[in-house]
C-alpha cells in the first residue's frame, strides 16, 4: 500500500517545475486530479508563483485561468461577506478572529490564494458568544438548524453555534469559541490562543479583524485535519499546511517554538501527525530536531503502520485514477475515529443513536 | 483532420467504450465516453461532420455517459453522468440518453468557458451580421433559430452564445438545435428536409427532438461573428409581425439576466456585456409567421430580398 506512486497532481504541488516534462495528455489528467481534489485555482497562483505560467501550454492555461476568475469572484464575495460581519459586530468592542479559509485569504497568505472555502469561521470569548448570536441575527443571519436535537448538541456539546446562514445573501457562518469540542478529550484553551492572535494589517478603520498565530494556525489546521472525521478534501487541507509551513517557517522562531506550543495547547498528536504526512507527502522541509522532538508524541508503535495506511489513502486526491480499493473503508475508519475523538463513548453512542434512528423520525413528521 | 463520419460505426463504438472520442464543437475538445447505443447513434447521426482528434490527446471536457448497473441494469436502466468519480446530474431514465448528452456537453461549457461570457441565447449569422437571440424557455427561441439556419443564416449556436472577452466577437459553437413538443412539427412542415433526431417523448421538458447542424455551419467553426442586433423574440398565434426597440439600459440588464456567468466574471464581465451592447441594437421582437420573420432578419442583415 505504501508502495502505490504519488499522483501526479500530488508531485506536482511537492515540485511545481514537474509540469515541464507535461505532455498534452499529461496536462488534462493533471487537471482532472486537480479539479476532483478541489486545488484548480490553488494550482494556477503556484504556478505563478514559480514562474511557470508561461510554460504551460495554451489549452491547459485557459483552464487555469477559468479556475482563476472563479477564485477572484470567490475571494471578491468572501472579502464582502467579512467586511458585513466585522461591521454587524463592530459594537460589542469583541477580538474577531478569523480561522482556516477566511483567516488565510484575508491575512492574503499564501495559503489564501486560489483555495476556496464554503462558510467564514469566527472565534470568539464564551461570554460574548450571546451577544454576537443576537447583533449576526439582527442583521439577518439565522440558524440553519430547527431540531431541536440539533440545538442541543451544537449549544451543550460543541464548541461552536449551530451554523448560521444569511437569510438573503445565502452564506455560512460558523462562530466558534474554541477549536475543538467541550466533550473532547484533549481542549486547546481558547484564552490561549486569543492571548496569541495578530491583527490584519489594514487600512485604518477596518481594523479589528485577526487572525490566530502562526503557531497556532498551524496546529489549528492539523487538528482539523487530523482529528476531523472529513476527508473529502483531505489533499487540500494537508496542502494548507505545507503552504503554511513553508511560510511561517521562514519566520524566526515559527520551528523552534512549535513543539512547545502544542504541548501548551494539547495538541501534540495531531502535530506529529501533520509533520509526518507533511514530509512524506510533499516533502515539506521540516528541521530534524523538530521532527525528532515530534516523534516522541506519535500513537502507540503497533498503531502506527495502521494509521499510514489510513492517511495515506485518506490524503490520496478525490479522483478516480487515483483510488485503490479500501479507499471507502479508510475514509469510513477515520470517520468513526473522527467522532470518537469528539466524545466520550457513552454519549457518542447516544448521539449516533439519535441521528439513526430518532432525527429521521423526527423529519418524517414535520 | 478526420470527422466522425470518416471513422466507421465500429470505430466510433470503439472509441466511445475505449479511451475515448474526441470530439471538436467550436473551440472545445470534449473526451466522450459511453457505452450507451443511443449515444453511439446521435453522435454517428448528428456530429457526423464534426472533427475529431486522434486518440491520446487534449480534451477540454470530459463526458462519461454510461448505463446503469446493479439492479438498474436491468430494471428501469438509466443513462448516468459520471463526471470524475462524482455525479453531478441524477440519472434518467435510459431511452433520455441523448437529450441528456445534449444538456452535459452544455452544462460542462457554461460552467468552465469564463474565457468568454457565456449568454444563454442562440445566436446566427448572415451577410457577416450575427443576431443573438435571448430568451426564457417557451418563447419560440429555438424553433425561429431552426427557421432561420434551413433559410440559409449561419448557426454559431442555439443555446449557448460565446462573446470573447478578449475582442468582443462571438464564437461559433454549432450543435445540434434542441426542438420541443410543436416546434418538432412545425419545423418538419416548414423545412420538409431538415435532419431531425429520434424524437424522445417525456423529458422534464417534454418531448425532445434535435435538429441537425447544417454542415456548412460545421464547417466555418473558426470564424468568428461581430453581433450587430440582440433580439427577444416571442411566439404569440395570431400576432402581427412587430420588432420595438429597446433602449440600452434596458439592453443591458436583459442580457445581463440571460447570461450564465456575468457574476463569476465579475468587472471584466461588466466590460465584456457593456461591449456587447455598444456594438448592437436591441429589439423586443414578435411573431405568429416564420416567413414574416425569416424576411425581416434577412432586412436586419442588409439581404435584399
Amino acid at each position: 500500500m505504501t508502495s502505490s506512486a504519488p499522483s501526479l497532481l500530488v508531485e506536482v504541488l511537492a515540485a511545481p517545475g514537474r509540469i515541464r516534462m507535461l505532455d498534452l495528455p499529461g496536462w488534462e489528467r493533471l487537471l482532472r486530479q486537480a479539479n476532483g481534489a478541489n486545488v484548480g485555482a490553488i494550482l494556477v497562483y503556484l504556478l505563478e508563483e514559480h514562474g511557470l505560467l508561461g510554460e504551460v501550454p495554451p489549452q491547459p492555461r485557459e483552464h487555469l485561468e477559468a479556475a482563476r476568475i472563479v477564485a477572484l469572484r470567490h475571494r471578491r464575495l468572501a472579502g464582502y461577506e467579512v467586511e458585513r460581519i466585522r461591521s454587524d459586530l463592530a459594537h460589542l468592542g469583541l477580538p474577531l478572529i478569523l480561522l482556516k479559509g477566511a483567516a488565510y485569504a484575508m491575512a492574503g497568505l499564501p495559503s489564501g490564494r486560489g483555495r476556496l472555502f464554503s462558510d467564514i469561521d469566527i472565534l470568539v470569548p464564551k461570554d460574548g458568544l450571546h451577544q454576537v448570536e443576537s447583533a449576526l441575527m439582527l442583521h439577518g443571519w439565522a440558524s440553519a438548524h430547527h431540531d431541536a436535537y440539533d440545538e442541543r448538541y451544537y449549544r451543550t456539546w460543541m464548541h461552536e453555534l449551530p451554523p448560521m446562514v444569511h437569510l438573503r445573501r445565502g452564506n455560512a457562518i460558523d462562530v466558534h469559541h474554541a477549536i475543538l469540542p467541550e466533550t473532547a478529550p484533549v481542549r486547546p484553551d481558547p484564552a490561549l490562543l486569543r492571548a496569541a492572535a495578530r491583527p490584519i494589517p489594514g487600512p485604518p478603520g477596518a481594523s479589528g479583524l485577526y487572525t490566530l498565530c502562526p503557531h497556532d494556525m498551524f496546529l489549528h489546521s492539523a487538528v482539523h485535519l487530523f482529528f476531523g472525521g472529513e476527508f473529502d478534501q483531505g489533499l487540500r487541507d494537508l496542502f494548507d499546511l505545507h503552504r503554511l509551513a513553508l511560510h511561517f517557517g521562514a519566520e524566526p522562531g515559527f520551528w523552534d517554538g512549535l513543539v512547545a506550543r502544542a504541548r501548551a495547547l494539547e495538541l501534540t498528536r495531531p502535530m506529529f501527525y501533520a509533520l509526518r504526512y507533511l514530509s512524506r507527502t510533499f516533502g515539506t522541509p521540516v528541521p530534524a530536531d523538530v521532527m525528532a522532538a515530534a516523534s516522541a508524541f506519535g500513537p502507540p508503535r503497533v498503531l502506527l503502520p495502521v494509521m499510514d495506511a489510513l492517511f495515506v489513502r485518506a490524503l490520496a486526491p478525490l479522483h478516480p485514477e487515483c483510488a485503490a480499493r479500501f479507499d471507502r473503508a479508510a475514509r469510513f475508519v477515520l470517520y468513526v475515529r473522527g467522532n470518537w475523538l469528539r466524545m466520550p463513548p457513552v454519549l457518542l453512542a447516544r448521539h449516533l443513536f439519535h441521528k439513526a434512528f430518532l432525527s429521521p423520525r423526527a423529519a418524517e413528521a414535520v | 483532420m478526420s470527422l466522425v463520419a470518416d471513422l466507421g460505426r465500429t470505430e466510433l463504438v470503439r472509441r466511445l467504450g475505449g479511451p475515448g472520442l474526441l470530439l471538436r464543437t467550436g473551440p472545445f475538445v470534449s473526451r466522450i465516453q459511453s457505452n450507451l447505443s443511443l449515444v453511439a447513434d446521435g453522435i454517428g447521426a448528428l456530429y457526423r461532420d464534426y472533427p475529431v482528434d486522434e486518440p491520446g490527446g487534449f480534451a477540454d471536457f470530459q463526458v462519461r455517459l454510461l448505463h446503469s448497473t446493479g439492479l438498474r441494469r436491468w430494471w428501469h436502466p438509466q443513462a448516468c453522468f459520471d463526471f470524475d468519480g462524482r455525479e453531478p446530474f441524477a440519472p434518467l431514465p435510459l431511452a433520455q440518453a441523448w437529450p441528456m448528452f445534449e444538456w452535459v456537453m452544455n452544462w460542462c461549457v457554461s460552467n468552465r468557458a469564463h474565457r468568454y461570457l457565456i449568454v444563454h441565447a442562440a445566436v446566427v449569422e448572415r451577410n457577416g451580421c450575427a443576431i443573438v437571440l435571448p430568451a426564457p424557455p417557451g418563447s419560440g427561441k429555438s424553433t425561429l433559430c431552426a427557421a432561420l439556419v434551413c433559410r440559409g443564416w449561419r448557426l454559431l449556436s442555439d443555446e449557448l452564445t460565446l462573446v470573447r472577452r478578449s475582442d468582443g466577437m462571438v464564437v461559433p459553437l454549432a450543435r445540434p438545435v434542441s426542438l420541443k413538443n410543436a416546434s418538432i412539427d412545425v419545423i418538419r412542415a416548414f423545412a420538409p428536409d431538415a435532419q431531425l433526431g429520434t424524437p424522445v417523448p417525456g423529458t422534464t421538458k417534454g418531448t425532445i427532438a434535435h435538429l441537425k447542424a447544417p454542415s456548412d455551419s460545421v464547417a466555418r467553426f473558426g470564424e468568428a461573428a461581430r453581433a450587430r442586433h440582440i433580439v427577444f423574440p416571442r411566439y404569440e398565434a395570431g400576432a402581427a409581425t412587430t420588432l420595438i426597440p429597446l433602449a440600452k439600459g434596458q439592453l443591458f440588464m436583459r442580457v445581463a439576466e440571460n447570461a450564465f456567468n456575468y457574476f463569476v466574471l465579475g468587472p471584466a464581465g461588466f466590460d465584456c456585456l457593456a461591449g456587447l451592447v455598444d456594438d448592437c441594437d436591441g429589439h423586443e421582437f414578435c411573431y405568429s409567421q416564420l416567413d414574416e420573420a425569416i424576411a425581416l432578419f434577412d432586412a436586419l442583415a442588409g439581404v435584399t430580398p
